[in-house]
C-alpha cells in the first residue's frame, strides 16, 4: 500500500496531498519585530476591547462596544446604532472589503502576512512550539522520534498550552454581546447562558484546530482570500520576490566555485528562507498562493547577506514592474511612486468617501424618530356631533440614553384636534405631550378629530419633537379621511 | 482473484483484479473517514428509532423510550405560557373593573388580551374592527345607549342586552307605535325626531309631532330627545343612527320597534375575559371616564388620564 502511496502523491492524478510537517524557525530582524507588534495590538484589541467602560448614564450599558442582541442595539464608543440604522454596520462591513482590496493593491498581501487571525493564532502557537518542543531542528527530531513517555509528556503539555489559548480565545468573543463583568461572573459560576458556552466551545475547538494542526492548511486550501487576491495583485503590487537574476546560479561554496571560473549569484542555497518560512514554501520558486507575505524568509536572507557580506535584499518586497527594471540594471521606483498607482488611489477613493458620508450621516441624524400608521379598520369613525375621527397608530423612537417628552403636533387639517390614549376630545388641541422612556419605542394611539367637511381624503403631517430641546424632531405625512358621498 | 490485481501505470492506483474484454476497473474505495460517517449515521438512526416515536403501527406509532411527542412539546409550552399569565390575569382578575384604567400597564395587557377575545367572540357581529354594522353598534364612537365608562360596558358585556332567559339581562323595550298612531301623527313624530338632529329642518309638521314626542317617547328618550341611559333610550339627537337616521328608517323603528339581542357573556367567558373585553371595548376611542357617567363608585376613579400619561406600552 505504502508505494501506492507514493505513487498518489507523486501522480499529477492525485487529489489530496498529504500535510508536509512545517517547522518553522526562529528568525530575528525587522519584519519580525513588526510581527511581534502587531501580534500584540491584534491580541490586545481582541482580548481588551469588551472591558473598557464608557459611561453612557443610567439608561444604557457602560461598554464601550457591546452588540446587544437581546435588546438589539450596537454600542461603540459614543455611537448608539438601532437595528433600523443597521446600514451603518453594513457600511463598515462594505469599508472593511475595500479596505482589503486598498491595502492588497498598495502593499500586497500585507493582511495575510500580519494581521488575519488566522496568521496571528498560528505565529501564536508556533511560539508555544518552539517553547515546549525547542527550535526546528528539535521539533523535527521529536516529530520523527517514536512515541515515548517523555514525547507523550512533551505533546500533551504543549496541547494542553494550545488548549488553554484556544479556550481564552473563544472566551474573549463572548464578552462582546453582554457586559462582560457580569459574564466573567456568570461563566465561572455555571449560570450563564447555554449560548455562551456553546458559543465558547465551537470557537475553542475552531482555533484549537485551526492554529494548531491546520495552520498553512487553512490558507492554501481553505481560505477565498488567496484566490481574490492573485486577481488583485498585478504588476504594480508589492510582493516577496527572491531576485533570481542576483541569486542565480546558486553557488554552496562560492570561492570554489569562482575560483573554477563559474558564474555564481548571491544565493548560498542555505535554505534559511525555506527553515523560517511558517507556511513551507520556497519563495525561490516565485510568487505562488502559499506565500502570505509574511516577510520573514526576508529577515533571514538580509542575516546570511550579512554574514557573507553581500548587500541586503537578495529577498525582498519588489513590484514586477520594479523586478524588470532592475533585471535591466535599473534602479526601482520609489516607493510612494508605487503607491500612486490609479487602482490604489481609485479604491483610496471610494474607501474615503464611503467613510465620510457615514460620518456625514452619523452628525446629521436626529435621536428622535416618528413613524405613523392610520388605521385600517375602520378607516374613520363618525362622531355624535357629526364630525370624523380617524386613529392612528403612531411609534416615537427615543434614541437618546435619557427619557423625554415628546410633543406630537397635527399641522395642515383644518379644524382638527388630536388627543391620545385615554385623554377625551373634550379641550383637545393640535399638540399631545407624550413622555418617551429613555432609548425605547412608545407606541401610542392617536385620536385625530375634523369636522365632516373637507376632502374625502385630507393630507396633513404629525410631527414629533422633543419638547424644550432644539434638536430637529421628526415629520410624516399622513391621511385623514371622511366617508365618501352621501353616507 | 487477488493474482490479477496490479498496479494501473497511468494513475498509480491499483486495479481490483476483474478483467472484462481487456478492460479492467481501479480499485477506488470509499473513503475511510467517509464510511466512518456512514456506519455513525446509520447506527445514530437505527439509536433514533428506539429513542424516539418512528416505526408506524395500526393505530399509531412507537412512543421511544425518552417519552417525547410534538403533541407533549406543545403542552409544555402552553403550560409555560399558562403559568406566564398566570399572575398577570390573576392581577386583572384582583381589579375592581373601574380601576384598570388608573394602572397604564394592566389596562395595556387587558386591552391586549380584550383584543384578543374580541377577535374570537364578538367580531360575529361588531365586525373585525368593532366598527358594527345597521343594528350592531359602532364601539368607536363616542355614542353610547347604555353608557361607554368601564364599569357599564363591564356590565353590558357580562350580562348582555335582551338576553333570553337571562334575568339580570339590560332590558328596554320600544313599543311598536304601529297601530297607536294615525298616518298622519307618525309622519309628524318622524319629522320631529328628524328635527332633533337637525337632518331635517323644524317646521308645522315636526311641531305637529313634539305633544305626541312629550306624551310617547320621553319616558325612555328624555324630554330633549337626548336619551336615558338606565332606560336603554338612545340619544336622538346625535348624528349618529343605529338603524338608520332617513325617513324610511325612523319610520320603520317607530312603526314595528328594534329589539337588538346581545348574548349574556357571563356564562360563556370568565370573569377575567370579560373585564378584559370590557378594556378593549372602552379603548376603541368613544371610553368615558367613570365621573361622566355618574356612577356611584366614581369617587375612586382618578379623573380621566392627562395625555401625557397615556397608557402605552414602551418597547424596548
Amino acid at each position: 500500500m505504502s508505494s501506492n502511496n507514493d505513487l498518489l502523491v507523486d501522480s499529477p492524478l492525485g487529489v489530496y496531498q498529504k500535510r508536509r510537517g512545517v517547522f518553522p524557525k526562529i528568525v530575528s530582524g525587522n519584519f519580525r519585530r513588526f510581527k511581534w507588534l502587531v501580534m500584540a495590538v491584534t491580541l490586545a484589541v481582541y482580548y481588551l476591547t469588551p472591558w473598557i467602560r464608557w459611561d453612557r448614564g443610567p439608561y444604557a450599558p457602560d461598554q464601550a462596544v457591546l452588540v446587544d442582541m437581546a435588546h438589539r442595539r450596537f454600542y461603540f464608543f459614543q455611537i448608539e446604532i438601532w437595528p433600523h440604522e443597521f446600514y451603518y454596520v453594513a457600511g463598515m462591513l462594505v469599508m472593511a472589503g475595500i479596505g482589503l482590496f486598498l491595502v492588497t493593491s498598495a502593499v500586497g498581501r500585507a493582511w495575510c502576512g500580519y494581521a488575519c487571525p488566522q496568521t496571528v493564532w498560528t505565529d501564536l502557537f508556533q511560539h508555544v512550539d518552539r517553547l515546549i518542543d525547542g527550535d526546528r531542528n528539535a521539533q523535527i527530531r521529536l516529530h520523527n522520534a517514536p512515541w515515548s513517555p517523555s514525547k507523550i509528556a512533551r505533546r500533551l503539555l504543549k496541547w494542553a498550552i494550545w488548549l488553554v489559548i484556544a479556550a481564552s480565545t473563544g472566551g474573549a468573543w463572548i464578552f462582546y454581546f453582554s457586559d462582560a463583568p457580569t459574564l466573567a461572573g456568570q461563566l465561572f459560576s455555571g449560570t450563564a447562558a447555554g449560548v455562551a458556552y456553546s458559543t465558547i466551545f465551537v470557537l475553542t475547538v475552531t482555533t484549537f484546530i485551526f492554529g494548531g494542526f491546520m495552520r498553512e492548511q487553512v490558507c492554501i486550501y481553505m481560505c477565498p482570500w488567496p484566490r481574490i487576491q492573485t486577481a488583485m495583485l498585478d504588476e504594480r503590487s508589492l510582493i516577496v520576490t527572491y531576485k533570481d537574476w542576483r541569486g542565480e546560479p546558486r553557488s554552496r561554496g562560492k570561492k570554489q566555485v569562482t575560483d573554477d571560473g563559474l558564474p555564481a549569484g548571491d544565493c548560498i542555497d542555505c535554505n534559511q528562507c525555506v527553515q523560517v518560512c511558517p507556511t513551507g514554501i520556497d519563495i525561490r520558486d516565485g510568487a505562488q498562493i502559499g506565500c502570505i507575505t509574511c516577510a520573514l524568509c526576508i529577515d533571514a536572507c538580509d542575516k546570511m547577506m550579512e554574514q557573507v557580506g553581500r548587500p541586503r535584499g537578495l529577498i525582498d518586497y519588489c513590484t514586477i514592474d520594479d523586478a524588470e527594471i532592475e533585471k535591466k540594471g535599473g534602479t526601482a521606483k520609489p516607493i510612494l511612486e508605487t503607491l500612486r498607482h490609479p487602482r490604489t488611489l481609485i479604491y483610496l477613493g471610494i474607501w474615503t468617501s464611503i467613510g465620510a458620508a457615514m460620518v456625514f450621516t452619523l452628525g446629521q441624524r436626529t435621536r428622535l424618530d416618528l413613524n405613523v400608521q392610520h388605521d385600517r379598520n375602520p378607516v374613520y369613525v363618525a362622531l355624535s356631533d357629526g364630525s370624523i375621527r380617524n386613529n392612528y397608530t403612531v411609534k416615537v423612537r427615543n434614541m437618546e440614553g435619557r427619557p423625554r417628552d415628546v410633543t406630537l403636533r397635527i399641522e395642515g387639517l383644518k379644524g382638527g384636534v388630536a388627543w391620545a390614549g385615554e385623554a377625551e376630545r373634550d379641550g383637545a388641541t393640535q399638540t399631545v405631550t407624550v413622555p418617551v422612556a429613555a432609548d425605547s419605542v412608545l407606541k401610542v394611539r392617536l385620536f385625530v378629530a375634523a369636522p365632516a367637511e373637507g376632502e374625502e381624503r385630507d393630507d396633513f403631517t404629525i410631527s414629533a419633537h422633543a419638547a424644550n430641546e432644539q434638536e430637529k424632531g421628526d415629520t410624516d405625512e399622513v391621511v385623514f379621511e371622511r366617508p365618501s358621498g352621501e353616507q | 482473484m487477488s493474482e490479477k490485481q496490479r498496479i494501473d501505470e497511468a494513475t498509480g492506483t491499483s486495479t481490483v483484479g476483474h478483467e472484462w474484454d481487456g478492460i479492467e476497473e481501479l480499485n477506488t474505495p470509499l473513503p475511510r473517514w467517509w464510511l466512518l460517517t456512514f456506519y455513525a449515521c446509520v447506527i445514530w438512526g437505527l439509536a433514533y428509532t428506539v429513542m424516539y416515536p418512528a416505526w408506524p403501527m395500526i393505530s399509531s406509532a412507537t412512543a421511544g423510550m425518552t417519552g417525547w411527542s410534538s403533541r407533549g412539546d406543545l403542552a409544555k409550552e402552553m403550560k409555560a405560557e399558562t403559568e406566564r399569565r398566570a399572575p398577570i390575569l390573576a392581577a386583572i382578575s384582583a381589579k375592581p373593573v373601574e380601576q384598570i384604567p388608573g394602572d397604564e400597564k394592566l389596562y395595556a395587557t387587558a386591552v391586549e388580551g380584550g383584543r384578543a377575545a374580541f377577535k374570537v367572540h364578538c367580531v360575529q357581529c361588531h365586525g373585525s374592527g368593532a366598527a358594527g354594522s345597521k343594528g350592531y353598534p359602532n364601539l368607536n364612537d363616542d355614542d353610547w345607549i347604555w353608557g361607554g365608562d368601564m364599569a357599564t360596558i363591564h356590565q353590558t358585556i357580562t350580562h348582555g342586552i335582551r338576553a333570553p332567559e337571562h334575568a339580570e339581562t339590560r332590558m328596554s323595550q320600544m313599543p311598536a307605535f304601529g297601530g297607536m298612531f294615525k298616518p298622519a301623527e307618525l309622519s309628524s313624530v318622524v319629522a320631529y325626531v328628524q328635527s332633533l338632529s337637525g337632518s331635517r329642518p323644524a317646521d308645522a309638521v315636526s311641531a305637529a309631532g313634539a305633544p305626541l314626542f312629550a306624551a310617547n317617547c320621553v319616558q325612555c328618550h328624555g324630554p330633549d330627545g337626548k336619551g336615558v341611559r338606565a332606560m336603554g333610550g338612545p340619544n336622538l339627537t346625535d348624528k349618529i343612527w343605529l338603524y338608520g337616521g332617513d325617513e324610511a328608517a325612523i319610520r320603520q323603528t317607530i312603526t314595528k320597534s328594534r329589539y337588538g339581542v346581545m348574548p349574556n357573556w357571563n356564562q360563556k367567558l370568565d370573569a377575567t375575559t370579560i373585564k378584559m373585553l370590557a378594556a378593549y371595548v372602552h379603548s376603541l376611542g368613544g371610553g368615558e371616564a367613570a365621573a361622566k357617567a355618574g356612577v356611584a363608585a366614581a369617587a375612586a376613579v382618578p379623573a380621566a388620564t392627562p395625555a401625557a400619561e397615556a397608557p402605552a406600552s414602551n418597547v424596548k
